[in-house]
């Protein structure tokens, strides 16, 4: 997912790249190839584990460098983004060309997918083109052996006229062979004259290539290239005529995407998922309430003995430290679940098939199918589906992405829907109950998924109108996920990044709720007065003045949303220990809720503005106040509406 | 005949690709040009879009793209 410090925090750099040496004599490596084939992993590889993640699509260029020494050389590994080839003229393709013909890379490494070794070698033939400091690897070897594929490397070394490395990114033990072949070449002082026997179109593609180049030189040097790389790989791969259809991706694809069981099992795919996020979560959730209200406990103690003022002890630790625990202790765990497990999911491949499945009913809102890959990110985080809507070619169908990506529940609300769900529809415990509960949340979240195709299929017809334009989804090998990996990506790079910014919304949040409810007009606090003020427009909607007033206060993040309601309910402006649900849920009768309530405040923690991260990414992305705004007002108005009708309809029971 | 004739499990050859500006781009670069082989997999459940092995890589394609692509 693209929910990466990178991605979120990063603005776009679309611009070229900038190598950073650590030192003069460093080396630079440009890592090539492309997409699919297993770049990341090479470049995780060779440099280690941190330095570069998340591989969607479309993400920023930045911070695609990393260091690794080996003998004497030490060298700069800059990844340049996927390129099918280097005569086209999208953004990507044009990063690659330009780094590649600026001469900066002692080395360049070109990735190839040995199951589809012809389309790869196409880039690896132009990319010889411009230089001979070429290493070429071709990269799952273990892919293509399960298809029954043969591979004569040394032909192709031949053939070339370069180094060939066979590797299994997997297993780094295969790179040894990458990493003296890169040494070999960076070595070579200088290159003669590139022999003629290897040039397949005799062009300086530096020169002849750029922004006005006509379609059809591009085509017809295509072709040639293309043509060449036939004649290659024909010398090179044997296999049998058919080897797709008897693969086992193929078999898998056939269950996975079939009319029968398609769609039945994507949603039991969600259901699972809900599932073991809701019953893992319980029990660690509880037990970090438990340690941060007995180090809230301590840190009080430590106040006092210190003779700080009252006030002061109040506002630390009842206004800020218990905010703050809770924000954690309700988020962190369904994330440290939800994350990994997303991310195993798009590390084995299954995402393109979600968007394979849905892009017929998205084509029917005039759409691209890749809006359910960034309605899947939208998950995660708004913010972050809003950013992975880039990879999305036409304008308007972004736009259509961009302006439905609220609808589906972030990581930030999920804890609260769970929270709403157990508290008011699932009173036993057990393993039916929690099966109900998360069968409830894939209904709210089924609304949410209902809601993005009737207001992406509205937008297309007024105000976004268009045909959908063509649509080619790769869909790649499912690959073995590389645990440590997926358990790093998520947890380091996306659960902490997210609590992270949680936590520093809470803090201040905290203390501003703290003083809202200790600082007093009249014979009320100001919190209450506030909350009063707005009773009868929440009334309106099902809700109540103090759940409105938690919403406009969570504007800078969902995940504060309950923590403010709970506050304003106990009215003493802090928050007691509320591990146990059954505490809470009568706390929230005792003011007045019932279960229609309930439903209303699921509606809308799921239909209401985004929050203001999204916000600002939305304004970032489509460069457009006016969009901004209609992508605040599109959620808050169905939310709105849908709680309405609900509060008169439920009324009637 | 064009590509959305195929069933699946047949194949055809390309013989010309009558879209034009950036979608007959994004086709020519993932490998779709003349004489190219490609085998159709199968269909997604609603119907559309459609699995083709294109190159040795298993793309999508939907039925209205697949229409303007004729095969020999």
């Amino acid at each position: 997912m693209g929910l990466t410090k990178g991605s979120v925090a990063g603005g776009a750099l679309d611009a070229g790249l900038v190598i950073k040496k650590r030192r003069s004599q460093d080396r630079v490596v440009a890592l090539a190839g492309n997409p699919n084939v297993g770049k990341s992993t090479i470049f995780n590889a060779l440099t280690g584990l941190h330095q570069h993640t998340g591989n969607w699509p479309g993400k920023t260029v930045a911070n695609a460098q990393g260091y690794y020494s080996n003998g004497q050389n030490s060298y700069v590994l800059v990844d340049i983004p996927g390129a099918y080839t280097l005569l086209a003229s999208s953004a990507e393709e044009e990063v690659a060309r330009e780094f590649i013909c600026s001469g900066q890379a002692d080395v360049v490494v070109v990735v190839c997918n040995a199951a589809s070794l012809e389309r790869n070698l196409n880039l690896v033939l132009q990319t010889l083109e411009i230089t001979r400091r070429v290493v070429v690897c071709v990269n799952l070897l273990d892919e293509a052996q399960a298809r029954g594929l043969k591979l004569d490397l040394p032909a192709l070394e031949r053939l070339l006229g370069v180094p060939v490395v066979g590797t299994v990114a997997s297993q780094p033990q295969t790179l040894a062979a990458l990493k003296q072949a890169i040494d070999r070449q960076a070595d070579v002082a200088q290159y003669v004259d590139q022999p003629a026997e290897h040039s397949v179109c005799d062009l300086d593609l530096c020169t002849v290539i750029s922004g006005q180049t006509s379609e059809e030189l591009r085509e017809e040097l295509m072709s040639l290239f293309m043509q060449r790389a036939e004649e290659v790989a024909a010398q090179v791969v044997t296999g049998p005529a058919d080897h797709y259809r008897r693969s086992l991706d193929w078999k898998i694809d056939r269950l996975l995407t079939s009319r029968l069981w398609g769609y039945a099992l994507m949603l039991l795919l969600l259901a699972v998922v809900f599932w073991l996020t809701l019953v893992g979560a319980n029990y660690p959730s509880a037990l970090l309430s438990e340690g941060f209200f007995w180090l809230g406990e301590r840190l009080n103690d430590g106040l006092s003995s210190l003779h700080a003022p009252l006030w002061l002890q109040e506002l630390l630790v009842n206004g800020v430290w218990r905010t703050l625990g809770w924000v954690v202790s309700v988020m962190l765990p369904p994330m440290a679940i939800f994350f990994p497990l997303f991310t195993l999911l798009e590390d084995v491949g299954y995402l393109p098939r979600v968007a394979y499945n849905l892009d017929r009913p998205f084509q029917a809102c005039h759409a691209c199918g890749k809006q359910a890959l960034t309605m899947c990110m939208g998950f995660g985080c708004n913010a972050a589906g809003v950013i992975g809507c880039r990879i999305i070619d036409s304008p308007r169908e972004r736009l259509l992405a961009i302006l439905t990506n609220n609808f589906v529940p972030c990581n930030g609300r999920f804890p609260t829907l769970i929270a709403l769900i157990s508290m008011f529809f699932v009173w036993q415990t057990g393993m039916a109950s929690s099966w109900l509960a998360a069968l409830l949340l894939v209904l709210v979240i089924l609304l949410g998924i209902g809601l993005t195709f009737l207001l992406t299929n509205l937008l297309s017809r007024t105000i976004l109108q268009g045909e959908a334009s063509s649509f080619a989804l790769e869909l790649p090998a499912y690959r073995r996920p590389r645990l440590l990996s997926v358990i790093v990506r998520s947890v380091f790079d996306r659960t902490l990044f997210v609590l992270g910014r949680a936590v520093v919304v809470a803090v201040p949040c905290g203390l501003l709720i703290w003083l809202l409810a200790n600082l007093h007009w009249g014979d009320s606090s100001l919190l209450m007065q506030l909350a009063s003020w707005l009773e009868p427009l929440g009334r309106l909607f099902g809700l109540d003045g103090v759940i409105l007033l938690a919403f406009i206060l969570g504007l800078p993040a969902n995940e504060i949303v309950m923590p403010i309601m709970v506050m304003c309910y106990l009215q003493t402006g802090s928050l007691t220990e509320m591990a146990d649900l059954t505490e809470l849920r009568q706390l929230f009768v005792a003011n007045g809720w019932t279960w229609q309530t309930a439903v209303c405040t699921l509606l809308f923690m799921l239909l209401h503005w985004p929050c203001s991260t999204t916000l600002l990414t939305i304004k970032q992305e489509t460069g457009s106040w006016r969009w901004t705004a209609l992508a605040f007002a599109l959620p808050t108005v169905c939310g709105l509406v849908l709680c309405f009708v609900a509060a008169r309809l439920l009324s009637l029971f | 005949m064009n590509l959305a004739d195929l069933e699946p499990g047949e194949s055809g050859v390309v013989q010309k690709l009558l879209l034009t500006g950036s979608q007959r781009r994004r086709l020519l670069n993932i490998g779709l040009l003349r004489n190219t082989k490609v085998q159709c997999l199968g269909r997604s459940p609603a119907g559309d879009p459609s699995a083709y092995l294109i190159r040795g890589a298993v793309i999508a394609l939907r039925a209205k793209d697949c229409q303007e692509i004729i095969l020999s």
